[in-house]
């Protein structure tokens, strides 16, 4: 396809092709649609969605395809906490070491570099209230670049990464209209 | 006690020579039955995007809920002053050629009533949405009309409207992209329209609602061919393109000449379009070309996936390259549009609308609209290929 001719790399594109757009614009709403079902919705064939797939694979634009599961559903009621963190910066080392440092442990669900008043937000995870609280105590708080924390625990999430969790009721519209 | 009487003789005859519409035992067999999936729809499938609603709910809020100008919100006239210039480089003063109307059909029904004078041929290109020869025949007009077919891919072309010109022709309308059909058409081929219009000193009554809708090609209003914008009235609106149907929101461009004239009508029969669609509609145009182009995609992807369903069950489907809607042909199999249509619901309960509701060039054909989800054209096409296997055995 003549979009990795033009762009051999990973690069920020801003005119996609238009096959491309749709590719992803499916996978974003159902990583599990196969080549065939992909095929089905564009111009392309089979193979060819394989191979156009393949390719934004490789070069890192599908970084990777991943459920979102409502755990409450089955009794693991995990504890979701939103920390902001503030930190010093030190010689030779910018925010990259902090965040690389921070989002190796499991618990950590998202690290962000934000404008503000706090310098870094995290997502944690865990079984229970005290488990957050001793993960953060412990092993984000001591850091010698940490220079302060903030724990918000999340009491209800309502949207996560663009799915409405919960959707209320559709709407009826009429079967026959001209 | 005073004598009974038969209400039907205050009917006028106008409204009763609106010919009957085959549709209504459909809507009544449609009604009672149940895990129907349904192509029969008109209207987008999407709810309208939220920063629309919100902005509407906002003004409610707010109390904005007063009268607007006859010819509507002045900044809703200045976005389209600008959406228009911006898209094809029309020009069109807000202060007095555009009018902002209850839906697209309102404009029609003023439009045909500001250019047509009892008598007046007004010529109907079909297979064509429902409302145009009723529109014609309410206004005292007189309908003439003209087909178009599956091998010019439904468009229509000058060697055909030629025949129907006469001189008590005073307007056609035109619409599209197309409902049934999806046919849109190009530059080259309306310029061929155009010519005919000059020569026969006519009006157009241009219907581009799906123009949003355009998938293969530019979409090109009549009125940006040359010498045509005088000529032609554009009529448009919001509900297939912002998902905005009962929003009833729509739109008419034209000499100021025109616009007037329909504004007359307007004024006196609807006053002013709801206010909390016009804002919503200026949301519409400001911010919501991304939501919209998004919606269009989808439309795209469902396009294809229709397409291909209906030649792989055995129903010839052209390429419909605007609006929502596929137009399979099921001429060969030996019924007409309706009973298959209505054998289809009754035995398969999977809903379309005959072609010959669009008229008689429509007989042969279904119209299956694909503003439906993946999931619910799929089950109909599974549905459609064991009715069809059914009647060749």
């Amino acid at each position: 396809m003549e979009f990795f001719v033009k762009f051999p790399y990973f690069v920020p594109v801003t005119n996609m092709d238009e096959q491309i757009r749709h590719i992803l614009e499916i996978l974003e709403n159902d990583a599990r649609a196969s080549p065939e079902e992909i095929a089905s919705l564009t111009d392309m064939s089979a193979q060819e969605v394989s191979q156009t797939i393949a390719k934004l694979e490789d070069t890192g634009v599908i970084r990777h395809y991943k459920t979102i599961v409502d755990w409450d559903l089955v009794g693991e009621n995990y504890v979701y906490a939103v920390i902001e963190l503030k930190v010093t910066l030190e010689r030779n080392q910018g925010y990259q070491a902090i965040a690389e440092r921070i989002y190796k442990f499991p618990e950590v669900r998202s690290v962000r570099l934000l404008s503000g008043n706090y310098d870094i937000s995290l997502t944690v995870r865990g079984k229970s209230m005290k488990d957050v609280a001793f993960f953060v105590a412990e092993k984000i708080a001591t850091l010698d670049q940490v220079q302060s924390t903030s724990t918000h625990f999340v009491l209800k999430t309502y949207k996560e990464d663009g799915v409405i969790l919960h959707e209320p009721e559709s709407i009826k519209r009429l079967p026959v209209s001209f | 006690m005073r004598p009974q009487c038969d209400p039907s003789k205050f009917v006028a005859n106008t409204v009763k020579n609106i010919p009957p519409s085959g549709i209504r035992r459909f809507f009544d067999l449609v009604s009672g039955l149940e895990d129907i999936v349904s192509l029969g729809v008109g209207e987008p499938d999407f709810i309208t995007p939220w920063h629309i609603r919100e902005m509407c709910i906002h003004s409610l809020e707010k109390g904005q809920t007063s009268y607007t100008s006859n010819y509507g919100l002045p900044e809703l006239r200045d976005e389209l002053t600008r959406t228009y210039y911006r898209r094809y480089g029309l020009d069109y003063d807000p202060s007095s050629e555009i009018l902002i109307t209850t839906g697209v059909s309102e404009a029609l029904d003023i439009a045909v009533r500001t250019v047509v004078n009892p008598g007046d041929e007004v010529i109907i290109v079909q297979p064509s949405y429902v409302a145009y020869v009723p529109s014609v025949v309410l206004a005292g007009g007189k309908p003439v009309i003209v087909s178009t077919h599956r091998d010019d891919e439904f468009s229509l072309t000058a060697e055909a409207l030629k025949p129907a010109i006469t001189d008590k022709t005073k307007a056609i309308i035109l619409n599209f992209p197309n409902n049934p059909t999806g046919a849109i058409m190009t530059q080259e081929d309306l310029e061929d329209i155009a010519d005919l219009v000059v020569d026969n000193d006519l009006f157009v009554i241009s219907d581009e609602v799906y123009e949003c809708l355009t998938y293969e090609g530019k979409h090109v209003p009549f009125s940006s061919l040359d010498g045509m914008k005088e000529r032609t009235v554009m009529l448009n609106g919001f509900s297939k393109a912002y998902a905005m149907t009962g929003l009833r929101l729509g739109f008419a461009m034209g000499s100021p000449e025109i616009i007037h004239s329909m504004m007359m009508i307007h004024q006196y029969s609807m006053l002013c379009a709801p206010i909390t669609a016009q804002i919503g509609a200026i949301e519409a145009l400001r911010n919501g070309k991304e939501e919209m182009e998004r919606m269009v995609r989808e439309y795209d992807r469902r396009r294809h996936f229709i397409v291909r369903g209906f030649n792989r069950i055995g129903l010839e489907c052209g390429n419909p390259k605007g609006a929502f809607y596929a137009f399979p042909y099921m001429g060969n199999t030996g019924l007409s549009s309706s009973e298959f249509a209505e054998r289809l619901l009754d035995e398969k309960k999977v809903v379309t609308i005959p072609g010959d509701v669009f008229g008689e060039a429509g007989e042969g054909f279904l119209r299956c609209a694909y503003a439906a989800s993946i999931d619910d054209i799929k089950k109909a096409l599974d549905r459609m290929g064991d009715f069809v296997d059914g009647l060749k055995q």
